[in-house]
């Protein structure tokens, strides 16, 4: 099966209204090529669930500051003015997840998981309106599975495949987001042939992976 | 030496040989810094990995090693990379044996505030609320006042980052341990007297029958 696809193809595919995952932290290891064709389609009313908004023109940032974006759930938005504002006046929806329940849930979504039990966020604003479960006698949190329709994740090498090596801090979300939407589309720094890659380096398999894309060196 | 360095100096004896430490950005980073070289401790960065070095210089700088500020770092011989499921099962599941945080406030019940101020400040909690529910010690790392401006408190009125998880309070006036009875003053700075680090703190001090000095 031949997974790699141009740009365009892949932007093609989201539609407005999407739920979308994009790998990166502080936008290190984020798909870049794929957000700026994104930017560029208008795509509108999406909702991203990234670690973070990343800087207003830097990483998924880009999309918040050219309106793109109804919803944003992520751990950390401060990096990106544009975030808080748009979120201040009324113009965006955010939610806070506490990073590690963030990474589980995702996590969840792509393991057949319902959800997990976390006792980080009891007796803080983030056990607002969420189901607490007590387990022998501690309490926890209930932080339900997340899915997207489609999640845009970096690959440092990537095979025909589909398998993917990430380069030093670039893995972060981008293998949990992997396994968790509909489709997935990788962004290969370098895309190699099949069995080029040390398969003890590989970090996602390329099950998980729909298409590849090139990205920039 | 300035009210950071103080700081930083001081927070670096709290390690052991062999401990795993998660260092919050800003302040605390600084606190690397200053680690004898009698131990040897492994720094944990949230977005993926163990063995963080010091920033390289500027020629060095790899754009995909940042530490989870997003600065260039480098990695220690020993290290190495994750994900972002394993990072926080590292964090929350107690493997940590010590995080150094900033505060926005603290109070004497071990309370922390320090992810946002109601219709000012939104910036989230990143990772700190997991690292303060997770860590077998939470060391925060802060100057003792706002300006003037109480941050250490009897009861914090800012939304919590975690309840009832911080140890220990370390500023440039002292050292500060919470306990049952309150907050325990067991080191100060001599530059200051026990009455004016009093008056920079809104909760009560004990102070402690061993008091000794910081420096």
């Amino acid at each position: 099966m031949k997974k790699k696809i141009t740009i365009d193809a892949a932007v093609n595919m989201i539609e407005d209204g999407m739920t979308l995952m994009i790998g990166g932290f502080m936008a290190v290891g984020s798909p870049h090529k794929l957000i700026d064709a994104l930017l560029k389609s208008g795509k509108k009313d999406l909702t991203i669930i990234c670690n973070d908004t990343g800087f207003v023109d830097q990483g998924v940032g880009k999309l918040v500051v050219n309106n793109q974006v109804k919803k944003v759930i992520a751990s950390h938005i401060g990096t990106n003015k544009e975030t808080g504002r748009q979120m201040n006046e009324g113009l965006l929806e955010v939610e806070l997840v506490p990073q590690g329940t963030l990474a589980e849930q995702v996590r969840a979504g792509g393991a057949g998981l319902g959800g997990v039990l976390t006792p980080i966020g009891i007796g803080t604003p983030v056990e607002d309106g969420k189901e607490i479960i007590e387990v022998d006698g501690e309490r926890y949190i209930l932080a339900k599975a997340m899915k997207a329709d489609i999640a845009l994740i970096h690959g440092s090498v990537v095979d025909e495949k589909g398998n993917i090596f990430y380069n030093q801090s670039t893995r972060n979300f981008n293998p949990l987001m992997a396994s968790a939407a509909e489709v997935v589309i990788v962004e290969a720094e370098k895309i190699v042939k099949s069995g080029e890659l040390d398969p003890h380096l590989i970090a996602t398999p390329g099950l998980f992976v729909s298409h590849i894309v090139e990205g920039a060196e | 030496m300035n009210p950071k360095e103080i700081i930083a100096r001081r927070v670096a004896k709290e390690f052991k040989d062999g401990d795993v430490v998660n260092l919050g950005i800003g302040l605390p980073t600084m606190v690397a810094d200053y680690v004898s070289e009698d131990i040897e401790i492994l720094l944990q960065s949230e977005n993926g990995f163990v063995g963080l070095g010091p920033a390289p210089e500027e020629h060095l700088v790899e754009k995909d090693l940042v530490n989870a500020g997003g600065q260039p770092v480098t990695i220690k011989a020993g290290g190495m990379f994750f994900d972002s499921a394993m990072s926080f099962s590292i964090i929350r599941g107690g493997h940590l044996d010590a995080t150094v945080l900033g505060a926005l406030q603290v109070d004497e019940k071990g309370n922390l505030a320090n992810w946002m101020i109601p219709g000012k400040l939104v910036p989230g909690m990143g990772g700190a609320m997991d690292l303060v529910g997770g860590a077998k010690k939470v060391i925060v790392a802060m100057q003792h006042t706002a300006k003037g401006d109480h941050k250490i408190m009897k009861e914090c009125n800012l939304p919590l980052t975690g309840r009832g998880k911080v140890s220990k309070i370390i500023t440039e006036m002292g050292v500060m341990e919470i306990t049952e009875k309150g907050l325990l003053l067991t080191e100060y700075n001599p530059e200051f007297t026990l009455e004016e680090i009093q008056e920079a703190t809104e909760a009560q001090l004990i102070i402690s029958e061993s008091l000794s000095e910081m420096i």
